[in-house]
């Protein structure tokens, strides 16, 4: 005869699944990377307490279906080593996940492995989790490369996505026009020439880097703070699926972290308090509260960086079911 | 001379050679690399031996101190015009052995090959010449294929180990400057093998320019020009006129790099291209610096230093399609026999 309190099984990661009896472990991976040598940790638990298989889920953690209600005191002891290694924050050792709310903060390979990122993805993406986990409070964050976005930040309530600002020597440019190319047929068309020296619009470009990558001579190169763009509020669901919208553009790595943080205390003050499961999507409280109002919180003892453009107001759109 | 001395006394001469000379060597520029957090080393000014990068191949060669990627010629206005002012410096150049073989492959064709460049010349003149040696060969490197592991033909040669400095030199002002210090037998560190193994077809008859052998490389290349701006004997250059934009009745002529990869290089009035297929300007390439430059000048040109395969973003390698040519020559003349 079970007797659970499935509130707190799923604030411990655990899902309620439609399966009568069985639950399933979801485990953390912030940035999509891991050692090698936490996967036979994962096997052993599918394999002894699961229905042997492993879910990939579409935030690049593992869920492990197929477990008796009866066994998650054993499977966090399981879960201890592998949250310690991926140095997930733990309020009580050894009980396993203390929160669900704050989803796996996810990130594209970046600069590990891809020629096209701008920085180091799964490094931000493990001090942000570092910074917002454990939290009950339902948020998506994800980190993307360059503006190709492979991770897809725009469907997320945070997404960040790496920017680098080009430098020219021009003495070192002959005008092959490789970096007009790229950028015209890769990118955005910021590229032009004016006596076979090349003009980049500031307004344009996006900071993708096409013409670092494509530059022979190495007159273009990277600037060497990363930048980010800032996109929010992007979200799938039955009553408004939209993309994110900009709000920072050149934005730093800790404005971006402060940014999020405040959101948690703008969420917990204007949170629907008959919300079902207590869980409400932040972008629907900011279409609430309207946006001045999110701007205001958000923005609490923020520096801004001189080249960072703050988009004011914040208009999104997407479909429109209810 | 051979001399034993301190990295601070070298750099006390330095300091002093800086008053006439500004010295170029190989320097890492940490996070200009093509990709995010990748170092480029390639030539730049120094003031101090601890900037040298000494441990690794630079990626780009020494040539862009003689042959700007950009240099204007002349200054020009209505009737008049006025050529451009000669650094008032001269210059210092590290650099490998591999790459004094280049420069006198730059010589030939700057100095020998028809009228002298004055631009090129003026730069030469005040140029001295500082060998890096090499104690273990690099990746991609072929210089003992090539005969241009070693080379006398130096104005110094500098070994630095810590603080300790060996010196060789072939020059008065160094000699000078150097005496008192501790005499030394220096002789310069240089490789005897490497990796990588080149055989040159003695020659490439003409037959084999159609060949099929080069339509593999007309799908690879992608015609971005990093070999030929790499390498330190490609020597081609163009002009650009440029009027400037407040005032059109002025302007300047640079000269530039250019490239027989990229688009462009075969353009002639009226629109007309003649090498269109990259398979044809890898044919064009490969058989000047191994094939028609020996024969016009006696050496071939290529010297083994392997930094086109080294930046080469198809994986292209010209060591390796030196030795598939050699290999198709050698199998052609069976055929005939």
């Amino acid at each position: 005869m079970l007797d659970l309190n499935t509130k707190k099984i799923k604030k411990n990661a655990y899902r309620i699944t439609k399966v009568r009896g069985e639950t399933a472990s979801r485990i953390r991976v912030p940035g999509g990377l891991l050692t090698a040598e936490l996967l036979p940790l994962i096997q052993n638990i599918a394999q002894t307490y699961g229905n042997g298989k492993i879910h990939l889920t579409t935030r690049q953690g593992f869920e492990i279906p197929g477990i008796k209600y009866g066994d998650i005191d054993t499977v966090n002891a399981l879960l201890q080593p592998i949250i310690e290694k991926l140095e997930i924050n733990q309020e009580i050792p050894g009980k396993g996940y203390t929160s669900a709310g704050t989803r796996n903060v996810s990130a594209c390979i970046g600069s590990n492995v891809c020629p096209f990122a701008t920085y180091n993805t799964t490094n931000f993406a493990k001090r942000m989790e570092k910074e917002i986990f454990p939290n009950d409070l339902h948020f998506k964050v994800a980190f993307t490369g360059c503006a190709n976005d492979c991770i897809k930040t725009r469907m997320h309530d945070f997404g960040i996505i790496g920017m680098t600002e080009p430098q020219y020597e021009k003495e070192r440019c002959m005008g092959c026009q490789a970096c007009v190319k790229a950028c015209k047929k890769k990118s955005v068309d910021a590229l032009s020439v004016e006596n076979y020296r090349i003009v980049r619009n500031t307004e344009k470009c996006v900071g993708c880097g096409e013409c670092v990558i494509n530059c022979p001579t190495r007159a273009w190169t990277r600037s060497p703070e990363t930048y980010y763009r800032l996109v929010i509020m992007g979200r799938t669901g039955k009553r408004n699926p939209r993309l994110a919208e900009d709000f920072l553009v050149w934005a730093t790595e800790d404005a971006i972290i402060k940014i999020v943080k405040n959101t948690y205390s703008f969420v917990t003050n204007y949170i629907d308090r008959d919300a079902p499961g207590g869980k409400e999507h932040i972008g629907y409280i900011i279409d609430r509260t309207g946006f001045e109002e999110f701007k205001k919180w958000a923005m609490d003892g923020v520096e801004l960086d001189s080249r960072t453009i703050v988009k004011n107001p914040v208009y999104w759109s997407g479909i429109h079911y209810v | 001379m051979g001399y034993q001395t301190t990295a601070a006394k070298m750099n006390t001469i330095f300091a002093d050679l800086s008053k006439d000379y500004l010295i170029y060597a190989p320097k890492r520029y940490v996070g200009d690399g093509t990709f995010v957090h990748i170092d480029t080393i390639r030539y730049g000014e120094i003031t101090d031996l601890s900037e040298i990068e000494f441990a690794e191949k630079s990626n780009y060669s020494f040539k862009e101190v003689l042959l700007p990627i950009s240099e204007t010629l002349f200054y020009f206005t209505e009737n008049e015009m006025k050529e451009a002012d000669a650094p008032k410096k001269g210059a210092i150049v590290f650099l490998r052995s591999c790459d004094l073989h280049g420069l006198k492959r730059m010589d030939t064709i700057y100095l020998e090959n028809g009228a002298v460049d004055t631009y090129y010349k003026r730069l030469r003149d005040n140029t001295k010449f500082i060998l890096m040696g090499c104690e273990s060969s690099f990746e991609n490197c072929f210089c003992v294929s090539m005969g241009t592991q070693t080379s006398d033909d130096y104005d110094a040669y500098l070994k630095v180990t810590g603080e300790t400095v060996l010196v060789d030199s072939h020059w008065d002002a160094l000699d000078a400057a150097l005496a008192g210090a501790t005499p030394a037998s220096v002789i310069p560190d240089s490789v005897t093998a490497n990796e990588t193994v080149v055989t040159i077809p003695e020659t490439v008859p003409q037959t084999l320019f159609d060949d099929p052998f080069w339509e593999d490389y007309g799908n690879r290349c992608i015609a971005c020009g990093r070999c030929n701006f790499v390498c330190p004997t490609c020597t081609c250059f163009t002009m650009q006129d440029i009027f400037y934009t407040d005032n059109g009745k002025a302007g300047e002529r640079r000269r530039v790099w250019a490239s027989c990869h990229i688009d462009g290089y075969t353009d002639m009035a009226g629109g007309h291209a003649f090498r269109n297929d990259k398979g044809q300007r890898m044919r064009f390439k490969v058989l000047h610096k191994v094939n028609d430059y020996k024969r016009r000048f006696g050496t071939h040109m290529c010297i083994g230093c392997g930094r086109c395969d080294d930046v080469c973003p198809e994986y292209i390698s010209f060591a390796n399609c030196i030795n598939k040519l050699n290999t198709l020559v050698n199998d052609t003349a069976k055929e005939e026999n």
